[in-house]
């Protein structure tokens, strides 16, 4: 009887350090193409904005940063509560090693969000919502990866940051909900910093740049994931074996 | 197809080449950098680890001839 | 059930009230906060009376971060949480019992000193009366989520400084709504919706931060 093919073989830090480095090449040039297209389209095809000239071009960064952000922490959240629910070594390591990139994509977006507010609205900085929303996803980041980088205990750290997230998933619509309030209030109108009508080619070049970070995220969070790996389960046969095949 | 006429429009992006630069810049820094500390975390783990399990055996070897 | 919470309710004061240099110096923390502010800004009272409920705010959400560590830390450290935790009746309960002790021993006292400093700024009547209503709606939420951060960070090194990194960020609504009533008031517009939504979100974190608490510090205590 052939043996079914069983996904759960991965969830063995064991089957998955092997699969995970034969696979980041490949989202790494996959990362690659899309980032070449988007900036074709981005930055050698596309218009000019009729209002904001050719500095709108910022959003083939900040636009992907931010989802990427955001979309960093769900995925964080995901293995949180994989992790919790069934007590699996490698969810807790997945999410410590997804989280310095969603922060440094959070950063990105402050970043080209302050970039873009100078040119056009005057300021480095618009306390709008979805850029103050940004910078406390920000604050959400860094208090993961303080509480994790605090407690010694790599399962303590793994379970107390994953309920962290779990309860920072909760938070954020309730907080996003109360800045939004918030900006409201105190701004006659409301800053808008997506184009609600685009032509085809930057809406292109936008998703091009979101495959693009995507896929270098997944990469990056491989990359790291095995060295997470190697270190928590450094008293493994299968990781002294590799460590001692290795003499490089 | 191209927008650009010259490739000194290219980089003066209309007035904006230092927004539009500055942002592209940063990111392809960080695009460069993080992949290369995650590399280099890696090696230095892997010496690290190396090292400890070569004084282990030294210490299991001793005791075991004790 | 309700006799659990009120137990750990009673034992807490009482322990509380041993500590009463604890309490007293949280307070006198907020009052020299919110001094600094003007001192920091300028006499000016339009200004100061602009700035006054976001301030008051501030400082109340600073205090309480203060007095957090002490939620869980003496029993962790005599081995009571661990009895607390073995014992046949829910952990969140006792989580929640400690919650209002902490509240009645922290943001209630600010509650009532809000208005007192808030006549420094020279706010009006009715902002004083909706800015007491909504620091006293809205601290037990402080409390509830506060325990959650306590938990997490039961027994590690730098915790105070941790704790508020992890806390601050989740206070963040209830400052906005908070301070928010306190404006509307002000400007004429009337609080009523944010004080709502502050005690929407009292409510929903008094129903589930102590069960996130009573998680965190199983996590902890294993």
């Amino acid at each position: 009887m052939k043996d079914r093919f069983n996904l759960y073989r991965f969830a063995s830090p064991a089957t998955f350090y092997p699969l995970a480095g034969a696979m980041i090449p490949y989202f790494a040039a996959v990362s690659v193409v899309f980032g070449l297209a988007g900036l074709w389209l981005g930055m050698l095809v596309a218009p000019t904005d009729f209002q904001q000239g050719e500095g709108y071009r910022i959003i083939f960064i900040h636009v992907p940063a931010s989802w990427m952000s955001m979309f960093i922490y769900l995925v964080m959240a995901f293995w949180a509560a994989i992790g919790l629910a069934f007590n699996t070594r490698l969810s807790g390591m997945m999410a410590q090693a997804l989280a310095p990139t969603g922060a440094l994509m959070a950063f990105l977006s402050l970043w080209t969000g302050a970039l873009w507010g100078k040119p056009m609205w005057g300021t480095w900085w618009v306390w709008d919502a979805r850029l103050t929303s940004e910078l406390i996803l920000l604050f959400l980041y860094i208090g993961y990866m303080a509480l994790t980088a605090a407690i010694d205990d790599a399962r303590r750290a793994d379970k107390a940051g994953g309920l962290l997230l779990l309860v920072g998933v909760v938070n954020i619509p309730i907080i996003y909900f109360s800045v939004k309030w918030w900006n409201t209030l105190h701004q006659g109108s409301s800053v808008n910093l997506t184009k609600s009508s685009m032509a085809e080619t930057m809406l292109w070049g936008m998703l091009l740049m979101a495959m693009c970070f995507w896929m270098y995220s997944i990469a990056i969070a491989f990359m790291r994931v095995r060295t997470i790996m190697l270190e928590r389960e450094r008293h493994t046969d299968w990781v002294k074996a590799l460590l001692a095949g290795d003499e490089k | 197809m191209i927008h650009w006429k010259s490739f000194a429009d290219f980089i003066a992006m209309g007035g904006y080449g230092v927004y539009v630069w500055g942002s592209f810049g940063v990111t392809a820094l960080i695009m460069i950098i993080e992949p290369i500390m995650v590399a280099r975390n890696r090696r230095t783990t892997i010496a690290r680890l190396k090292r400890q399990m070569r004084a282990e055996t030294r210490t299991e070897n001793r005791n075991a001839s004790e | 059930m309700f006799k659990i919470v009120m137990a750990v309710i009673a034992r807490d004061l009482k322990l509380a009230m041993r500590r009463q240099a604890d309490i007293v110096s949280a307070l006198f923390f907020f009052v020299i906060v919110v001094s600094l502010f003007p001192l920091g800004i300028g006499p000016e009272p339009d200004l100061l009376r602009k700035l006054a409920p976001g301030v008051l705010w501030v400082a109340a959400l600073l205090a309480t971060m203060l007095s957090l560590p002490r939620l869980f830390a003496d029993d962790y450290r005599d081995g009571t949480l661990e009895q607390l935790a073995l014992a046949p009746h829910p952990l969140g309960l006792v989580v929640t019992g400690k919650v209002i002790a902490h509240w009645l021993v922290s943001g209630l006292p600010l509650a009532l000193i809000a208005p007192v400093l808030g006549i420094q700024f020279d706010l009006s009547v009715d902002a004083l009366l909706v800015l007491t209503g909504a620091i006293l709606l809205g601290t037990p939420a402080l409390s509830g989520i506060g325990a959650i951060g306590a938990a997490l960070t039961l027994g590690l090194r730098g915790g105070g400084v941790l704790l508020s990194l992890l806390v601050l960020p989740l206070y963040i609504p209830v400052l906005i709504f908070g301070a928010g009533a306190v404006d509307a008031t002000v400007t004429g517009l009337g609080g009523e919706g944010h004080l709502s939504l502050l005690a929407a979100l009292t409510f929903a974190s008094l129903g589930f931060a102590p069960w996130a608490s009573a998680a965190a510090l199983k996590i902890a205590l294993e």
